[in-house]
Order: structure tokens, then sequence, then C-alpha cells
């Protein structure tokens, strides 16, 4: 089992390196993960992003896809992916403590 | 006298009228389907329009010959649904109250959702094949191509028949065999997904068939804007794919009368309740296939086993009972693999795609995520079982629940 040390103390992973457990998650938690992530500082912005897909989850139980972030979020897509390169849905889900967002088959 | 109404008359619109027609009493219930146009396309043939295997003209039928003589249709565009009043507006005004609605809009392609992509390069050097329009025009432009780069590229998820882009090139590498061209031929998949498909087994499987194929892929690649001129994609994060031959899988969105009846998620889809298949909050609407937001494939066969499910969810509902149905994501794909070989895949929302075999009744095993003539003669033989079974609401061999018969876990 792959875990994450934040202040000393273990936090558990699954095997897609997301949280575990949802409890677990912090601010402080979050900031560790963005720099697993190579985010190596969050701004008031990635914060605003973080708690969007953090409420959504809470209502829904999926993660929002880039397209509901940028129209409900209001941060617009070439900003999205500014903020967390490289998939925005993917890695900002992974910082907010999300399992990795379902997707669709 | 109580109101079945169903709007659009497709695949899931055609199923329910048909299976409905034959069990709710004439005495009781009136049942309408409403739909803009009077063609019926049968699109899973689209994929092999471009290579001349089909003409459109073959692959295209009067709607009403589809509905049982009770079934009243109305041929118009539907404006919204305003179901705090039970009725829904048609474009020309008319209103149609409902006791019981079921949403069958399926989805559509929207190129003009990326920049740069609906421009006056498409149907010249940028195509789909997902229309029929487009399909023929990839037909005519392939038959004069000198060959170059040709890139197929998926938008966003989900989209409709998501194994349609590689069977798509699993053809045209076929295809280019066939015409002595193919090493004049770059084939290449882009993609948003992380590999081939969705999910682990079924993406390595389909994987290595690209890889075997001499097929390229660039995964992980969202895209952000065409650049005709340049003939580039550009992805959100500035990565580029040239091309010379660009055949696109746009955005795929529900129906705008689903965004007008503020009814839909960010790409139009109704957001359904993914067991009994009724839209979430809404008790008497129902919603089958493409028009859904579940997390299973838009596909015919979804449509098909989605109907038994509605079916009887539908019979419990107008008795006053709670419905009782749940369906489990079943889908069941043949994937054409070129070369008169082709592959199935059968999975539901909980298993992915496993190898094995697949039990048939007479004309089985199909071999599962794995190769085959018969898995091809499956795949062509389902244009018959569309129009004469699946369309009829008429059992077919495969149950709506998923079975592990067969299966291989590893
Ligand atoms: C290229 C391609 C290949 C495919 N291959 C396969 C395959 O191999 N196997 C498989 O199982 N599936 C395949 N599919 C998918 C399959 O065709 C669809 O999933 C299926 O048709 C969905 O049925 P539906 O009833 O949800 O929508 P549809 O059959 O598309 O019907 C929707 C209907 O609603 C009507 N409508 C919508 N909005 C309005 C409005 N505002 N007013 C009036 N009428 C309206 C439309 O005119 C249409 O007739 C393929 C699809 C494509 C495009």
């Amino acid at each position: 089992m792959e875990t994450l040390s934040v202040a000393g103390k273990p936090i558990e992973l699954d095997s897609d390196g997301h949280l575990a457990h949802r409890a677990d998650w912090t601010e402080n938690v979050a900031r560790e993960l963005a720099v697993q992530e190579g985010i190596s500082d969050l701004t008031p912005q990635h914060w605003a992003v973080i708690n969007f897909m953090r409420s959504v989850f809470e209502k829904e139980g999926d993660a929002p896809s880039i397209r509901r972030l940028t129209k409900e979020s209001g941060v617009d897509t070439k900003t999205l992916y500014q903020l967390f390169p490289k998939g925005p849905a993917k890695r900002a889900a992974k910082i907010a403590g999300l399992p990795k967002p379902k997707g669709c088959i | 006298m109580r109101h079945m109404l169903i709007l659009g008359g497709g695949t899931g619109g055609t199923i329910m009228a048909n299976k409905l027609a034959s069990a709710l009493d004439e005495r009781d219930w009136r049942i309408t389907v409403v739909d803009e146009t009077e063609e019926h396309y049968y699109q899973p043939g689209f994929l092999f329009v471009p290579f001349g295997t089909y003409r459109m003209h073959e692959l295209v039928k009067p709607r009403r010959q589809y509905f049982p003589g009770r079934i009243k249709f109305v041929l118009s565009a539907i404006d919204h649904i305003e179901p705090e009043n039970k009725t829904v507006i048609l474009a020309g005004g008319d209103a149609l109250r409902y006791d019981v609605l079921i949403i069958a809009t399926g989805a559509d392609i929207h190129p003009e959702q990326t920049e740069g992509l609906l421009d006056e390069e498409w149907g010249k050097s940028k195509f789909d094949f997902y229309t029929p329009k487009g399909a023929e025009r990839l037909a005519q432009f392939f038959k004069t191509w000198q060959g170059g780069k040709l890139v197929l590229s998926v938008t966003e998820m989900p989209i409709k028949c998501p194994v349609a882009p590689l069977e798509f090139l699993f053809l045209a590498d076929a295809y280019f065999t066939k015409r002595g061209m193919r090493d004049k031929v770059d084939l290449r998949l882009v993609t948003p997904l992380s590999g081939a498909f969705t999910k682990p087994m079924s993406s390595r499987v389909l994987g290595e068939f690209l890889d075997r194929k001499g097929i390229s892929v660039t995964p992980d690649f969202d895209l952000g804007r065409v650049d005709s001129k340049e003939k580039k994609l550009v992805a959100w994060d500035e990565t580029e794919v040239s091309y010379d031959a660009l055949v696109s899988i746009p955005t795929n969105m529900g129906n705008a009368c689903i965004a007008r009846s503020s009814m839909g998620n960010e790409l139009n889809f109704v957001p359904t309740n993914k067991e009994t298949l009724q839209a979430e909050g809404l008790e008497d609407v129902f919603v089958i296939g493409d028009a859904t937001n579940l997390p299973s494939s838009k596909a015919g066969s979804v449509a098909h086993f989605e109907s038994e499910i509605l079916f009887q969810n539908i019979l419990e509902h107008i008795e006053g009972r709670p419905p009782v149905a749940h369906f489990d994501g079943h889908a069941n794909c043949f994937i054409e693999s070129g070369f008169g070989k082709g592959l199935l895949i059968d999975f539901n929302y909980e298993t992915e795609p496993l190898p094995g075999e697949f039990p048939l009744p007479a004309v089985g095993p199909f071999s599962l995520l794995q190769e085959s003539p018969i898995n091809h003669y499956g795949k062509m033989m389902f244009r018959w079982v569309y129009w004469n079974l699946l369309l009829r609401g008429l059992e077919l061999p495969i149950e709506a629940e998923m079975s592990m018969a067969g299966k291989r876990v590893q």
C-alpha cells in the first residue's frame, strides 16, 4: 500500500495514487499532493478550483469534467491548463482528495 | 385516456414504441412519438461508408414503417419540455400533455464547439463520419487521395460508440493496404484517453492491435483548437500534432431541446438514475439511449438492454408501484478489425471487457477480446438484427443483464 507522508504522518493512497480515504484530506494534504504533481505553490485560483471540485463531488459523487469546471467555476480552460498542466480534471481531482474521475466508456 | 409521449423516434424511441404498443391497453392509453425527420438511419453503418462497403441509401428506411398502427407519429421539432406542467412544447408552439414521458432524443456531433474545427476546410481536409453527409464526403475524398498523414482525432469523451474511432483506423489500414498504398499513408489516433480505450484490459489488447497494424497513438491529448492553415491540432497545453487529412470525432452533445428545458448537464445529457432510468427528481420522466448521462457506452446495444429495464419500470410506475428493475450498464459491441475479422467486447458498469468466449445459442460462440471471422459476421449481421428484431422490440438471444459465462477472469 502506497502512502503519502504529511507532517510525519502516513496517509494511505489508492492504486491510482489518490487518497484512499476522503476524510484524510486537509489543506496541508492538498499542498503535499500538489507537490507530487509538480505544483509547488497553490494560489487562490488553484484553491477556487479545488473547492469547486470538492463541492460538486460532495453533492454528486463524481468530480466535474473540464467543460463543467470552465462553465461553473469561473476559470477559463486556458487558465485551467496553466494552473494544472497536463489534464486539469484529473490533477485537480487528485489534489482535492477525490478518487480518479470515473469518466465514461 | 392517459398519454404516453415518446420524444425521438430513433433506436431507443422506436423500441419503446413497439414494446409499449403491445403492452398498454388501447382503451386506457394513447401513445405518441415525436421526431423531426422521416428518415431513420442505421448509424453503425456510417463507419463503412467512407470505405465504399455500404452506400448511404442502403442504410436508411422510413421511420414510420417501424411504428405499429396504433402509434401516432408527429413530424415536428421539439422546442422544450415543461416537466412542472407535464407538457412538451413543439417548435410550432403546439403543446402536448403527457402522463408518462420518455426522452429518447439521442446525441449528435458539435464541431462548432472546438475553435477552428468548423470552417471552410470542413469537408475538404477535415471530415467526420458520424453524420450521413460527413461519411459520404469522406468516401468521395478517399477515392482520389494520394496519401499522407491521416489523423483520427477524438475531441472529448463521451462519444457515441466509443470503439468506432478504433474500427475506423483498422478499416483504413485494410482499405489502403488493398489499394496498394498503405506505405503512403501514416495512420494516427489522437485521443484524450490515456490509451487506446477506457478500461485497462481492453485498452491493452486494442493498443497491441493498433501497434501491430502500424497505427500510432498520441494519448492524453486534450484538443484546444485546430489550425486549418498550418494543418495541425493544438492541445490546451500547446503540444501539436500535424495532419494532411483530419477525421474528427467532434464533441458529442445531447439535443438542444434538453438545454432549452434546463434539464441537461454541461453536454445537454439528462441526469438519469443509473439503475431505474428515471430522470433525476422526476418520477414520470424516463430516459433511454444516448440522451442519458449514464456512465455506460452510448450504443444501440445499450439502448436495447435499457429498453427491457425501462419497459418493466414503466409498467410498474403506471400501476402506482416504485420501479424495481435495475440496469447494470450492460454493453455488447462488435469491433470491426479489418480484413474480414472482428472482436467482441461485453461489459457493464462494474465488469470491464474480459477475454474468453461469448456463448450464443445456434450462432456462437463468439470470441471475446480476440480477433475472429465470426465476430465480423456478427457485426455485419447486426444490420439485419437492427431492422428486423431490435427496433421491433423483439427478444434477442442476449439477456439484458450481463453474464459472466465464458469470461476469463485474470
Ligand atoms: C458512426 C457510428 C457507429 C456506431 N456503431 C455502433 C455499433 O456498432 N453498435 C452499436 O450498438 N451502436 C453503434 N452506434 C451508436 C448507436 O447508433 C446509437 O447509440 C443509437 O442509435 C442511440 O439511440 P437513441 O435512440 O438514443 O438515439 P437516436 O437513434 O440517434 O435517435 C434520436 C432521435 O431523436 C430525434 N430528435 C432529437 N432531437 C429532436 C428534437 N428537438 N425534435 C425532434 N426530434 C428530435 C432525432 O431526429 C433522432 O431520430 C454507432 C453510432 C455512430 C454515429
